[in-house]
């Protein structure tokens, strides 16, 4: 079928060759191994396709068959009116059973009567002038897809609507077999579903690593030694419970769940278009640690960022909450065309509120209906409407113009005094943020012809696509306030299910959905769509209370199993869709950072104020630039503001913080909801060579040094349980020890010079140190620890 | 799909590809390991490849794109418009205008004075190719490059512009070409990365370029092109720290296998398995990249053809002659910016230092890569964002002049990789303003730049948010004309 690459490409060049040479051969063998791999599962797979031997016993609409139509066929024969080819619609129940246009005496699908429906005939003829879908679309059937079609419309051709437009309604808790392991209604629902796959849960995890995975989940820091002996110690029944509710309680909690948010919000510190000048939205970020600190309810929590302008006699915290839809790109770039720019801030706006409250697509159906899902053209532009009666202008002025563009609002040392504690405001200086408002005459909305901000067409008035829940002005004013009023009213099926499935994903690394952006037809179906209802049922009747749900999570015995992945788990559940572990999961870009600094004791615990510059490599900026404006060049800080946690990293938009991106954080560009966890070689760099671990590794082993009462074997201990936050096992003491040994021995025999090069790292103050080969050697051994796999994984 | 298999292979994360295979190594190396006979010109695999398949037999293998930030002027350079001079001064007729939206910077000017070049222009090679004085050295290699005189666009900002023809879409978050390469094709060389980036300044009005150009888009961050610095650490956090050496690093990574060792046996997680392995690969890195960064032990002929510039780190001459060793090297794309081609005004005095930049390194490449053998299978490409509009921003004298932006009608050239040679394609009006013939669009460029490596536009996609997205959206014809 294929051959092996076997010219090595870097053999005919000088140097390297020799040394490559053997590697590239051990890979050899694991890629032909692989092949061999890939071969047999194709052969396999295959086969049992045709075979048709899996299909499953009652097919199902919604799980099985719009899945496959949703993919091949909705393309032509879905919502998209302009593309509709021959009439014919298969998304609603209407189109499925109605006569063909072009035949009236034909029906694409007749229940139970395969013979007389057209769509069998279409896709499994072998004319292919015929076949359906069409060679040239490059779409194709599987034998399989195929086979699920053929056995659905035997069955009956049961027509459903797309599951997440239904709202949401408690099942009953599912009756299991292991009695004894749940801990909560979560386990219920995960158990029953493991029963089905033949797989048990995996027994609780030890102590240790369950305290770094909850305070990682719940405040993004790493355990203290304190709180770990506190922990280990405690033995009562509800020793865990109490842990949980001190982390919730912690002023970091507030932190922890802000990141994500801001990636949903693309919160950054530069208005992101070429130029990329600077602007001060942080006093926003502070808002959103505030709230979650304080459980502000996620309708309120909503409620204020979408319309807390519109609510009577507005707060200052109110407005400083609408500060979310202005987080959007804004550009500076001289002789753009003004309205271009301000529909495109519009339509970040429209795309924002889709795809984080509703889990949609909205974006695809700026330019055309939606190919998928039922939101039209025109619905998107009603939507839009909303968002479109702000007076503001595509471009106020070029770089350093504006730090807050209008509407916006100045926030005094007054107001911070009054009403606004939480804002780190460090000077006396008002500080502007961007803000909501709408202009008080009302902007006519049109539907853009192919999404043209200059082919305005028909009129159009507010209103969202009536497939999800309709917009009735009977129960809803018709502004950003009715929009937030219709998004959490109780008979709306997304907002409840897209939070809850969030947190999830957040805590678990997936959610029970994992396309938790695209809730549509092409999303994944959930892998457990009763607990996901019920968890967004008990979420709105609970009062939208968000520590409520994080605690219900956390204390289920699902979340507390092992990591531990036996092969049998991991040939049946590779991705871990059904919890039958805990997962393991590298811990978050920021959090990276985080955890070197709190657990060498560098950490400035300060919440919220100005962005910072900590180290960075030279002239990133500077290579990048226009040459205009403040951020031309990176000012790097000193002093405490170099151990503030990665959330409060500056990010310039068009020249993100370099480490954040390598551990895969977003680049705030638009709103993204799910990060991709990868595992590269740069991060491996990062790790091994950045300053701030080489400087925290530094910082440690001095600190280490001064305490007398240790013994080396301790030091070396402490600085494991810090970092990997659980006791060493004996043979880890062994290598270290060992290792520690071997580098003092390497150093002794060194210059002192050479040794003084790696302990000057960093801005912090040197400790005195009468041996600095033993601190150096130290160094090495905790730098080597932050490099292992599980100190920055959640495990 | 007729293959899920393959599909999957295409949108499943590496952790489920792993956990299915069992083998315990990262994403990169699989790709290439899996890099197929690339001249075999067999059919592949099903219909979607998988990393390191190709739909059809490649021409090209490689890709060089040499990108003129800022929009170089097409009247100056490779567009020749004996009939600007002559009317010179005339206004610009509204028929030829046509309603097309101006930039905020010429659209309050009463008047739209043609100007012709203030450069000359002569015809070169056997296929006579014209080219302004400003490009002597281009004016050189002409036989062995198509120049293509008919890119439009519909952008008029930089920002949009530059995005639209790195990512294929004005605005949103989506890969860039190379990002689209190294997922499509995967990593020739296990010890760099798919895709490289290097940046220069020049000396005329700048233009930023931003992250955003090279960015991985929904695809995962090993497609993200890596930036190369020109100081000491050519790859972010690359040099070990001062102080430690070469062995002292090896043996710390020994003692981390170890310990990553006991990890693996105690949760039995691939993903440790790979990590250590990322390890080995970073370390691998440590020697490979410098080796090939180091520009001081290249002949004295080769230094020669570049220029002397080539030997001062973070020059446009010397990311053209690090462009050439990484490529050979295997680095699927290597994407040079050079900024400062933006002359809203100064035209005449900015240009001439712009393609003195430029003209002797970005020929040099070419006939460094023909004497290597190496031209056949790298395509490179020189072109910026978008044109230059055919009458004078600003006041015009008789010395000075200059240009807004132009989206109807652009040049760019392409060398090696299935490209004809010695071949110019499409034609403007007599005024340069309009198409006549053969119009190339952002989306058929990309096509055919695809097709060049062996992929088919509308077959390498991935499935992101619902959505098959690839690079030209839901356009894109192939230039089938240009391809040998």
């Amino acid at each position: 079928m294929f051959k092996l690459h076997l010219s090595y490409p870097m053999s005919n060049t000088t140097s390297t060759h020799k040394k490559e040479r053997i590697p590239f051969i051990r890979w050899g063998i694991i890629g032909i191994v692989g092949l061999i791999a890939i071969v047999l599962l194709i052969t396999l797979s295959s086969n049992t396709f045709t075979a048709g031997a899996r299909l499953p016993k009652t097919v199902d609409y919604n799980i099985h068959v719009r899945p496959i139509l949703s993919d091949k066929c909705f393309a032509c024969h879905g919502p998209d009116a302009k593309q509709r080819k021959a009439g014919l619609r298969l998304d609603t129940e209407e189109g499925l059973y109605a006569a063909l246009e072009e035949s009236p005496d034909q029906f694409a699908v007749v229940p139970g009567e395969v013979e007389a429906s057209a769509v069998y005939h279409r896709i499994f003829t072998e004319d292919t002038t015929e076949l359906m879908p069409p060679p040239e679309s490059k779409l194709v059937l599987s034998e399989r897809d195929k086979r699920i079609i053929q056995k659905w419309i035997e069955q009956g051709a049961e027509y459903k609507p797309h599951w997440a437009f239904i709202p949401p309604e408690k099942a009953g808790i599912p009756e299991i077999d292991v009695e004894k392991w749940p801990n909560n209604e979560i386990d219920y629902f995960i158990a029953s579903r493991l029963e089905e796959m033949g797989l048990k849960p995996n027994p609780q995890a030890d102590k240790e690593r369950l305290l770094k995975r909850l305070a990682m989940d719940l405040t993004g820091l790493p355990p203290t030694l304190e709180m770990q002996e506190k922990f280990i110690a405690d033995k009562s029944e509800d020793a865990y419970e109490k842990m949980v509710d001190e982390l919730l309680a912690n002023e970091h909690y507030g932190e922890k769940m802000a990141i994500h948010w801001l990636d949903v919000a693309r919160y950054a510190d530069s208005h992101g278009y070429q130029d990329d000048g600077l602007r001060t939205m942080w006093p926003w970020r502070d808002w959103v640690i505030h709230a979650f600190n304080e459980n502000y309810p996620y309708d309120k929590f909503v409620t204020w960022q979408l319309a807390g302008d519109l609510m009577p006699e507005p707060s200052k915290e109110m407005l400083l909450a609408t500060g979310f839809n202005r987080n959007h790109k804004i550009t500076q770039e001289g002789g753009v065309i003004d309205e271009e720019y301000r529909i495109e801030y519009v339509t970040d706006r429209t795309n924002t509120f889709g795809k984080a409250f509703l889990g949609l697509s909205f974006e695809c159906a700026k330019c055309h209906d939606h190919k998928y899902d039922p939101i039209s053209q025109k619905d998107y532009f009603r939507t839009f409407a909303f968002f479109n009666q702000v007076p503001e202008k595509g471009l106020v002025g070029t770089i350093d113009a504006s730090f807050a563009d209008p509407p916006n609002m100045s926030i005094s040392e007054e107001d911070v005094q009054a009403q606004l504690n939480f804002i780190n405001k460090q000077d006396t200086a008002p500080v502007m943020v961007m803000i909501m408002k709408d202009s008080i005459g009302l902007r006519t909305t049109h539907v853009l012809s192919r999404g043209n901000y200059d082919a305005p067409a028909e009129e159009v008035d507010f209103g969202l696509p009536t497939a999800i829940m309709e917009f009735d002005t009977n129960r809803f004013e018709k502004n950003r306030l009715g929009l937030a009023e219709w998004l959490l009213a109780e008979d709306n099926p997304l907002a409840s299910r897209v939070f809850v499935n969030r947190i999830w994903q957040e805590i678990f690394g997936q959610g029970l959905v994992k396309t938790s952006g695209d809730f549509g037809m092409q999303g994944d179906l959930p892998t457990h769509p009763d607990l996901l209802d019920w968890l967004a049922v008990d979420f709105r009747e609970n009062d939208w209370d968000i520590k409520g749900l994080v605690k219900k999570i956390v204390m289920s015995a699902t979340y507390r199993q092992s990591s531990e992945v036996s092969r049998e788990k991991l040939e049946k559940d590779p991705e871990n869709l059904y919890f039958a572990r805990a997962p393991r999961i590298r811990i978050g870009a920021e959090l990276v950072r985080d955890h070197v600094l709190a657990s060498s004791g560098l950490l400035t615990p300060e919440i919220g104020g100005p962005s910072v510059k900590p180290y960075q490599p030279k002239g990133l900026w500077e290579a990048a630039t226009s040459g205009r404006g403040l951020l031309m060049n990176y000012v790097q800080d000193h002093n405490e503001d170099l151990y503030r946690r990665g959330m409060y990293t500056f990010i310039k938009r068009t020249v993100p913080p370099p480490t954040m991106l390598m551990f895969d954080a977003s680049n705030r560009d638009q709103c993204e909801v799910r990060r991709i966890g990868t595992n590269t070689p740069l991060q491996a760099l990062v790790m091994l060579n950045d300053p701030h671990v080489l400087e925290a590794s530094r910082v440690m082993a001095e600190k280490l040094m001064q305490d007398e009462k240790l013994s080396m074997d301790e030091k070396i201990e402490t600085a494991f349980r810090r970092i990997v936050c659980r006791e060493p096992r004996e043979k880890e003491m062994e290598v270290l020890t060992g290792y520690f040994s071997e580098e003092k021995e390497t150093f002794t025999q060194k210059d002192l010079t050479e040794v003084e090069k790696v302990l000057n790292i960093g801005e912090y103050p040197r400790s005195e140190s009468e041996d600095p080969v033993t601190a150096v050697a130290l160094m090495q051994v905790i730098h080597t620890i932050y490099n292992m796999e599980e100190a920055i994984t959640k495990s | 799909m007729s293959n899920p298999l393959m599909e999957n292979r295409f949108n499943i994360t590496r952790r489920h590809f792993l956990g299915k295979l069992s083998l315990g190594v990262g994403s990169v190396a699989l790709g290439s390991l899996l890099m197929p006979d690339l001249f075999g010109g067999k059919e592949t695999l099903g219909e979607i490849p998988p990393l390191g398949f190709t739909h059809f037999a490649p021409k090209a293998k490689r890709v060089i794109y040499l990108f003129q930030n800022g929009a170089p002027s097409q009247l100056e350079s490779f567009d020749y418009k004996p009939m600007l001079r002559k009317m010179h001064g005339e206004d610009l007729p509204a028929s030829v205008r046509m309603g097309q939206r101006l930039t905020g910077m010429t659209s309050g000017q009463e008047k739209f004075p043609l100007v012709g070049s203030y450069f000359d222009f002569k015809q070169y090679g056997q296929s006579g190719t014209w080219v302004s004085d400003l490009f002597p050295n281009i004016a050189s290699i002409v036989d062995d490059i198509c120049v293509v005189r008919t890119m439009h666009t519909e952008a008029i900002n930089h920002d949009p512009a530059l995005t639209f023809m790195q990512t294929g879409a004005q605005t949103g978050n989506r890969p860039s070409m190379g990002a689209w390469l190294s997922y499509g094709l995967g990593s020739e060389n296990k010890n760099l990365p798919a895709f490289c980036v290097l940046l220069s300044r020049g000396r005329g009005n700048g233009q930023g370029v931003y992250a955003k150009l090279w960015t991985n888009g929904f695809l995962e961050s090993v497609h993200q092109g890596v930036q190369f610095s020109n100081s000491e650490d050519p790859v972010l956090f690359l040099k070990n720290p001062d102080g430690i050496e070469d062995s002292s690093r090896r043996k710390m990574l020994d003692k981390l296998a170890e310990l990553n060792g006991m990890g693996f046996d105690e949760f039995g997680d691939p993903e440790i398995q790979a990590k250590v392995q990322q390890y080995e690969m970073a370390y691998r890195m440590q020697t490979a990249v410098p080796e090939i960064t180091d520009l001081s032990k290249e002949p004295e002929h080769i230094i020669k053809m570049y220029g002397p510039d080539c030997l001062v780190p973070g020059t446009y001459a010397a990311n053209c002659l690090l462009a050439r060793k990484l490529s050979e090297s295997g680095v699927r794309f290597v994407q040079l910016y050079h900024q400062g081609w933006d002359q809203h005004g100064q035209l005449p005095s900015e240009m001439p230092l712009q393609a003195q930049d430029v003209d002797r390194a970005s020929a040099a490449l070419i006939k460094d890569l023909k004497q290597r053998g190496l031209l056949d299978e790298t395509l490179v490409i020189w072109g910026g964002e978008f044109g230059r509009t055919n009458y004078c921003q600003g006041k015009l004298t008789p010395d000075n002049y200059g240009r807004d932006h132009h989206p109807r009608a652009y040049s760019i050239w392409m060398a090696g990789g299935g490209v004809k040679p010695g071949m110019v394609y499409g034609e403007t009006d007599e005024l340069g303003y309009n198409i006549v013939k053969d119009p190339v669009h952002i989306n058929d460029f990309h096509a055919t730049v695809l097709h060049l490596l062996g992929l088919d536009h509308e077959k390498l996609t991935y499935k992101h948010l619902g959505r098959r997205y690839r690079l030209t959206d839901v356009a894109g014809e192939l230039v089938k004309d240009i391809i040998a």
